[in-house]
């Protein structure tokens, strides 16, 4: 089953070019993920983060360029074989996005209901030992409605791990949740990746979390990708750009008159 | 002028039919999942369907049988006015069995699953297409098609049929209460009469129909859910459009059916 060696990376990105409608999203976007370690996609809103991360997932088909998730391509896989692949990944979306009619217990136990044949008991007590990993012990029972922000998103964690998976994504992990149940979830990944040895991909915007829990960061601003590298290269880097983004400092605009005018009567591009 | 006209007539005409491609291509794509799904290791699950079936069909139940009791009321009612001046009142029967078997059971069923249970599942599919619960389901490796568009395809295949026959019941008891009423008739003389003016045919193009409809109902609906615009106002309106979208189709497609049922 383990078709990736060691040394070779869980998540191949190369030349990634996307559009939306006519607007490009992602330009040439080059990334490589190394297993076991936890790399912090990085950007402000509009950077395209969203939208990699979409395609990492295989929810959208790139114009240009290739995706390599555990050794697999992406556009050439069959989708029998997407099917497996997807039993090796686990992703906590940025809602939850627990299915609203179920259970907690039923939207963690879902995976394995969908891809293991396991009887009621095991996946009961697969459930609860996941649900004790994020501290939710004794929440099997309610309604995804009836949770807080931060229990959803951990609940969304346990969904995302039931089956064990190689690689794991999480989408904004901290954003809606105040600093204390941010840093308690910060300090949760860190916790499964060491006891999973999971590969985790984070998508975020949040400074502090992303210094915290990243081994690399890759820092992506209007659809490129600035820099990637450890956080002390990250920190370290001259590029103008990503200054300001550490720095939460505004980006400079320089006004084009002509364009400006443009603009302002409706004739410009 | 002219030529705006021209070209929202041609634009809407696009739309509308890529809306049907795509309506047809998930049709196509429910069927696919339902025969070889287990193959490709994602059956359709039976419970899911028949639940379906159960909140189309069994909660409905009391609504059509007195939408369809009315009806039968008021077919006798004007059949008896239409018929009485010709003195032949009785023939009532054959008037009310026929309109309710062929055509009243079927439109009325479809019409009210249409408003009941197309709207739940545009607003349910839009939801959660809205709360990425879509793309959760994807990336676990479950098709929504499978596991949302096809019990409801399965389900309506199931609970529309079995109401037009509810309604076929109700529509000619309805008949037969108002003729006992007004005319020397008994109950049980109507219902015999009934039984010897109806032929398998009559039953078997109301059943034709509520097939159509039933398809229809769960296309309309679970297409415009997937494809619902953004936030919640977007989700309103596809279920608005969903509900006018179904009746619209199912009386045409009523139209039609009946033409080429009846040549």
């Amino acid at each position: 089953m383990d078709a990736t060696p060691s040394s070779q990376p869980i998540i191949e990105v190369e030349n990634l070019t996307t559009y939306y409608g006519p607007r490009r999203i992602l330009n040439g976007v080059n990334l490589s993920v190394q297993r076991g370690e936890i790399m912090v996609i990085m950007g402000g809103s509009g950077s395209g983060k969203s939208t990699l991360l979409r395609h990492l997932l295989g929810l959208n088909r790139p114009a240009t360029g290739s995706i390599r998730l555990l050794g697999r391509d992406l556009a050439s896989i069959g989708g029998l074989e997407l099917h497996e692949l997807r039993r090796e990944i686990g992703v906590a979306f940025q809602g939850g996005a627990l299915i609203r009619s179920m259970t907690v217990g039923e939207n963690v136990r879902l995976p394995l209901r969908e891809h293991a044949r396991l009887d009621e008991a095991t996946m009961g007590i697969m459930t609860r030992m996941k649900l004790e990993v994020v501290n939710l012990a004794g929440f099997e029972d309610l309604m995804p409605a009836e949770l807080s922000g931060g229990m959803i998103k951990r609940a969304a964690l346990a969904r995302a791990v039931i089956m064990d998976p190689k690689l794991l994504f999480f989408d904004e992990p901290s954003a809606g949740l105040d600093p204390v149940v941010a840093a308690e979830l910060d300090e949760l990944i860190l916790r499964l990746r060491d006891a999973l040895g999971v590969t985790v991909v984070v998508v975020t915007h949040e400074l502090e979390s992303a210094f915290k829990i990243a081994d690399r960061i890759t820092v992506l601003d209007q659809g490129e990708i600035l820099v990637a590298g450890t956080v002390d290269e990250v920190r370290a880097c001259g590029n103008a750009r990503v200054q300001n983004l550490l720095n939460r400092r505004p980006q400079e605009e320089v006004l084009d008159v002509d364009e400006y005018l443009h603009r302002l009567t409706g004739h410009g591009v | 002028m002219v030529r705006a006209i021209v070209e929202r007539i041609g634009s809407q005409t696009l739309r509308g039919v890529g809306e049907l491609g795509y309506a047809v291509a998930l049709l196509g794509e429910s069927l696919y999942w339902t025969a070889l799904g287990k193959r490709r290791k994602q059956a359709v699950r039976l419970a899911a369907v028949f639940h379906e079936a159960a909140v189309i069909g069994v909660q409905a139940t009391p609504i059509v049988a007195v939408l369809a009791f009315a009806v039968g009321v008021m077919l006798a009612i004007q059949g008896i006015a239409t018929l009485r001046p010709f003195g032949a009142e009785s023939k009532v029967v054959l008037g009310v069995a026929m309109a309710v078997t062929r055509e009243f059971a079927p439109l009325i069923v479809g019409i009210l699953v249409a408003g009941r249970s197309g709207s739940a599942i545009t607003a349910r599919i839009g939801t959660m297409h809205e709360s990425q619960e879509l793309d959760a389901l994807r990336v676990i490796g479950i098709s929504p098609v499978r596991y949302l568009a096809a019990p409801v395809l399965l389900g309506m295949l199931i609970a529309v049929p079995t109401l037009t026959v509810l309604g076929d019941l109700m529509g000619i008891l309805g008949g037969a209460v108002l003729s006992s009423l007004q005319l020397d008739m008994s109950m049980h003389a109507y219902l015999e009469r009934t039984l010897a003016a109806l032929t398998p045919d009559d039953i078997r193009q109301g059943l034709i129909k509520s097939l159509v409809f039933a398809v229809i109902i769960a296309q309309v609906g679970v297409s415009n859910g997937f494809q619902v615009g953004s936030g919640a106002e977007g989700v309103g309106r596809s279920t608005t459009r969903s509900v006018v979208l179904s009746i619209s189709a199912i009386v045409l497609a009523d139209m039609v059916f009946t033409f080429f049922l009846n040549r």
